[in-house]
């Protein structure tokens, strides 16, 4: 079972991120730490709340680098809703907030289009890249008011479309940022938790290579340990 | 494509199930946790919790109910009922809800709405919204479980609610609610006509079709207790009739 550190973002609603995160066999504690965001195996970002609230409160706790470094680094984090736009340069809630910047593009509202509702609130189809290893087709659910248009370069992108395409998620490695909230998700969401958990969890010393008789030794928990499948 | 939700409402007193006519006469339906699970695996999209009793005894939502609710529970979960400051949108949003709807609190208030969208996000604030027509044809807001008329326009509080920070209107019909003959359809498209914000349809489903005449008169969700409480269909069977009908559904 893998141990996920939940940042403590100051907003609430974190109950349905530990419920999911358990539902999907990892173990999950909340922190807002630096070092701890920084050395811990695996991650999670939540979202809910306003983007300047939420990009001050980061940087309030100096976490703001410590995040940014493990999408650099490849290292397991997984980001949700305003989490994904907290990644980005900038966002039309926040004018002249920046964001962290480890993903290019700006959040923009959805368009004032007579035929959609803002906030987008309800179950929307995901359709992702060929390129994409976590994310599978399904109905995932969404609750936002802003959005990323162009899928980021370096990432392989799922989209989805509320008066227009948008990116619903992008991944690269142990890294997955979902605009969706996939504890919220139903048996798909709960499914991509798990795989996220097990890809984060690969090369985490369940079987480390060994020698016969020698001393189970824990891998230091670094972007460059081995990867390893679990099955 | 957003599908259209169809979202069963679990009205709660003391920790159990109850759905009655006109908001009286409530009968036991069982325990919210168990039976919001049994939704989920049969198709639900979003559950909701009103606590009945909540503004009728001055009392505040059970947290224990939306914790237990929560643990089972991997869709969205709103809680209403005696919700009326920041702080109790905060203690049910920690318990595990994921949206908190205000109803009440709000009419006596309005600024009630603007704080708690401020402090959670429009995501979280829906404003609940029970109207019934008057005898010269209008929509008015009612509160405390109908027995109290306010005066206020329906149509103008829903457009007042949502500049304030509402992110979604929870609509119920007051004459409808329990009658089982389909939901106040004039009522429906008058509201989701003069917002930009998601609507939720409520009071009076009976069948498939009633929701699918919510969904055209231009409903985002269709909430209803009593088809399914009475395991007459499960929400994958009634999203099988929506989809046949012409609906866009998540099966």
């Amino acid at each position: 079972m893998i141990d996920v550190l939940v940042v403590k973002t100051g907003v609430a609603n974190l109950a349905s991120v530990l419920a999911g995160l358990r539902r999907a066999g990892a173990e999950p504690h909340l922190g807002d730490d630096p070092d701890a965001v920084r050395e811990a195996r695996a991650v999670v970002l939540p979202g809910v709340g306003a983007f300047t609230a939420g990009v001050a409160g980061l940087r309030e706790r100096h976490l703001d680098v410590a995040i940014a470094d493990r999408v650099r680094a490849g290292k397991p984090l997984l980001a949700v809703c305003l989490g994904l736009q907290l990644l980005l340069e900038a966002s039309e809630e926040g004018p002249g907030e920046q964001g962290l910047s480890v993903v290019p593009g700006v959040a923009r509202r959805f368009d004032a289009h007579e035929s959609i509702r803002v906030p987008q609130l309800g179950w929307n189809k995901v359709l992702p890249s060929q390129e994409c290893q976590l994310l599978q087709p399904g109905y995932a659910y969404f609750a936002n008011s802003y959005r990323l248009v162009e899928p980021p370069p370096g990432f392989a992108s799922a989209m989805a479309f509320h008066g227009g395409s948008f990116v619903a998620a992008f991944e690269r490695g142990p890294v997955l940022v979902c605009q969706f909230h996939p504890e919220l998700s139903g048996a798909w969401g709960i499914d991509l938790l798990r795989r996220w958990a097990e890809k984060a969890g690969e090369g985490q010393s369940l079987e480390p290579p060994q020698r016969r008789g020698s001393v189970p030794q824990q891998t230091p928990s670094t972007g460059a340990a081995p990867r390893e499948a679990s099955c | 494509m957003l599908t259209a939700r169809v979202i069963p409402c679990l009205d709660v007193k003391d920790g159990r199930i109850v759905k009655g006519v006109r908001f009286s006469n409530l009968r036991d339906a069982g325990d919210p946790a168990e039976r919001a699970a049994l939704y989920e695996a049969t198709g639900a999209d979003e559950i909701v919790v009103l606590d009945v009793s909540a503004t009728l005894e001055a009392r505040k939502t059970r947290v224990a109910t939306v914790r237990a609710v929560r643990e089972r529970l991997s869709i969205p979960l709103t809680v209403g009922g005696g919700v009326r400051h920041t702080s109790d949108a905060g203690d049910l949003l920690d318990a595990g809800a994921d949206k908190v709807a205000i109803n009440s609190a709000a009419v006596d208030d309005p600024a009630r709405i603007t704080r708690i969208a401020e402090r959670f996000g429009a995501q979280c604030c829906v404003l609940a919204l029970d109207a019934a027509m008057t005898e010269t044809g209008m929509y008015e807001v009612v509160v405390k479980s109908g027995r109290e008329r306010t005066g206020k326009d329906a149509v103008a509080w829903a457009r007042e609610a949502v500049d304030r920070g509402a992110g979604e209107i929870l609509l119920t019909s007051f004459d409808k609610d329990g009658t089982r003959s389909g939901y106040d359809l004039p009522l429906v498209l008058a509201v989701s006509k003069a917002v930009r914000v998601p609507i939720i349809a409520s009071g009076g489903a009976a069948n498939a079709e009633h929701l699918w005449e919510a969904l055209r008169a231009g409903a985002d969700a269709v909430l209803a207790a009593s088809i399914f409480h009475d395991g007459e269909m499960t929400p994958d069977d009634v999203k099988r009739e929506l989809r046949a009908l012409g609906a866009e559904v998540r099966l």
